[in-house]
């Protein structure tokens, strides 16, 4: 772990190399910093550990099946990268999902919101020794992954979105299950909340660590809970609200710290907002059918595939050909647990992707991270880093 | 679906200065969001200008990639382009802003030092696209491993090349 190879320009430094693999970064991150004592006068990153070529696997595939894909982009919540990509692929194809189809997406944004700041937060906490709340808070996490599962089978890489819908309707007796996991959640809030937001020592850990301020937050291109802790009020939610986000009454949550205890707050406040627009939104589901009516995009019933040509045909077609989009090229943004998570698509008319970019939230943030842990200990640099919640497989795709 | 999105312009482009007025190639629209051809020489100015002009306040550079028009089914000007997303939070503005880039020396000026946001974008299109970026102070892999030949989101790469990489540490110099 410690090199002593000591930097050619400076020889009172010590180079310390952290990562790629350690117990502090969760994810492959390799962090080089240059020590003073305890104080990190220099660092580097090295990323690229976890890259799979996401962009270029996406042009060998059909459209519908990147977004397998997609899961493995932040995997802490998949299903809102899932979204992200239908949506943009919805937008290149100018078709609406049903209304059914986005309250079921926005209730699965929302849930995965929610177990992305608690492994978040969790995480962050155990890096600086408070081991409890992680797992009062994957308790919870475990209750969502249930719901998850009985949606689609997987718990982890959901892949549940489908060009033009879902993969499936929600199950018999679901959203009484998600009503019950999400009346239990408040309690653990309340429960770590208690542990941590006046706790002593975690304020001292926290307060005043990893600080980054407004006008550098823009510079560096910050979105999510990382830039409205330095107090600027920005959610693609609010700014540009898809899948009827304007009509639930939430609040966007900001702090002015800039620091790892203002985004410690404000995920926990998102939390609560989130559980806010999922019991708004579990009220009135509305009927009628999860997938689009138009067989050129979507699967039709199986029944029909087996007793009418019409049927057969487009399912043919959808196999061996794929979705046919028109050339374009269209950027959709989501806002994600990390931030603003964009997705440019261009077509050329053919059953493939010419070209899909993906806007990774933290790949932003990651960048400042130097910027941020400068002149402090490298334990601080370990609490901010948690804060970031930088997930690897986002970071390198 | 984002109604709101990148409506922009039409309106606007009359009363942008001459020299910025200059710059632009083309307009398009598609979907209801603006697409901006920039000249290649002009970047920098008309970036600058977006990021400071009080009309316009464009705070964020959202997103900064690189495009391989070699296979595309409708003719391009040149093989490749940069792609520059940037936003106006406050006024939920965004605009994409394309600048095309020859086959045979795909290079173009580096806004590193507009939006801090641009230095690891940039070294990421360098990366994968082998697009130059003048000026960049530090324009090495940042995906890819440093022995790695080739740029692997060019069109003409093969998906399914393998490369044997020998080096175990990276190269000095990050």
């Amino acid at each position: 772990m410690l090199n002593t190879i000591t930097p050619p320009d400076n020889s009172k430094y010590l180079r310390l190399n952290l990562g790629p693999s350690h117990p502090a970064t969760h994810g492959t991150l390799r962090i080089f910093v240059d020590l003073e004592g305890e104080i990190i006068r220099d660092m580097k990153l090295e990323i690229g550990y976890l890259h799979r070529c996401f962009e270029k696997m996406a042009e060998t595939h059909t459209w519908n099946q990147v977004i397998p894909f997609t899961d493995r982009l932040n995997y802490v919540s998949a299903m809102m990268n899932n979204v992200g990509y239908v949506m943009a692929v919805e937008k290149l194809l100018d078709v609406k999902p049903t209304p059914r189809c986005q309250r079921i997406r926005l209730i699965l944004c929302e849930l995965s919101r929610i177990i992305d700041h608690l492994v978040c937060i969790g995480a962050n906490a155990v890096d600086i020794g408070a081991l409890t709340c992680f797992w009062y808070f994957f308790r919870e996490r475990e209750n969502v992954y249930d719901l998850f599962e009985a949606l689609c089978g997987a718990r982890l890489t959901t892949s549940a979105t489908r060009v033009g819908g879902m993969y499936q309707d929600l199950p018999e007796g679901w959203v009484e299950w998600c009503q019950k996991v999400v009346d239990n959640i408040p309690r653990t809030l309340d429960d770590v909340e208690a542990l941590l937001t006046q706790n002593r020592i975690w304020i001292d850990r926290t307060r005043g660590v990893g600080v980054i301020s407004k006008e550098q937050a823009l510079e560096y291109g910050f979105t999510g809970p990382c830039l409205r802790a330095t107090g600027i009020p920005y959610d693609v939610r609010k700014a540009m609200p898809y899948y009827d986000y304007d009509k639930f009454s939430w609040n966007v949550i900001t702090e002015n710290g800039g620091d790892t205890y203002a985004r410690y707050l404000v995920r926990m406040g998102e939390m609560r907002e989130s559980l806010k627009i999922i019991q708004q939104a579990l009220v009135d589901i509305p009927g009628g059918s999860v997938n689009i009516d138009d067989w050129s995009i979507v699967l039709p019933p199986k029944e029909e595939v087996y007793n009418s040509i019409e049927g057969l045909m487009a399912h043919f077609k959808l196999f061996m050909h794929g979705i046919r989009p028109p050339i374009g090229e269209v950027y959709a943004c989501t806002e994600a647990a990390n931030g603003e998570l964009g997705f440019f698509i261009s077509s050329d008319n053919q059953g493939r992707p010419y070209r899909v970019r993906v806007r990774p939230p933290c790949f932003a943030i990651y960048q400042a991270f130097p910027e941020m842990s400068i002149g402090q200990t490298v334990s601080d640099a370990v609490a901010s880093l948690g804060s970031l919640n930088i997930v690897a497989g986002e970071l390198d795709r | 679906m984002q109604e709101t999105h990148i409506k922009l312009l039409a309106n606007v482009l009359p009363h942008l200065p001459e020299s910025i007025q200059s710059q632009i190639l083309s307009v398009d629209e598609f979907r209801g969001e603006t697409t901006l051809s920039i000249r290649k020489e002009g970047i920098r100015e008309f970036i600058s200008f977006l990021k400071n002009d009080p009309n316009f306040r464009f705070d964020v550079l959202m997103d900064l990639f690189a495009m391989d028009y070699m296979k595309y089914a409708v003719p391009q000007p040149e093989r490749y382009a940069v792609v520059y997303y940037l936003v106006s939070l406050l006024q939920t503005r965004r605009i994409r802003i394309k600048v095309f880039l020859s086959e045979e020396s795909p290079s173009v000026d580096s806004i590193y030092d507009i939006y801090k946001a641009a230095n690891w974008f940039e070294r990421e299109a360098w990366d994968l696209y082998g697009v130059n970026f003048i000026g960049h102070p530090n324009l090495i892999r940042l995906l890819c491993h440093s022995d790695f030949v080739g740029h692997p989101l060019r069109k003409d790469y093969p998906s399914d090349r393998y490369q044997r990489l020998k080096t175990a540490v990276p190269s000095e110099g990050m």
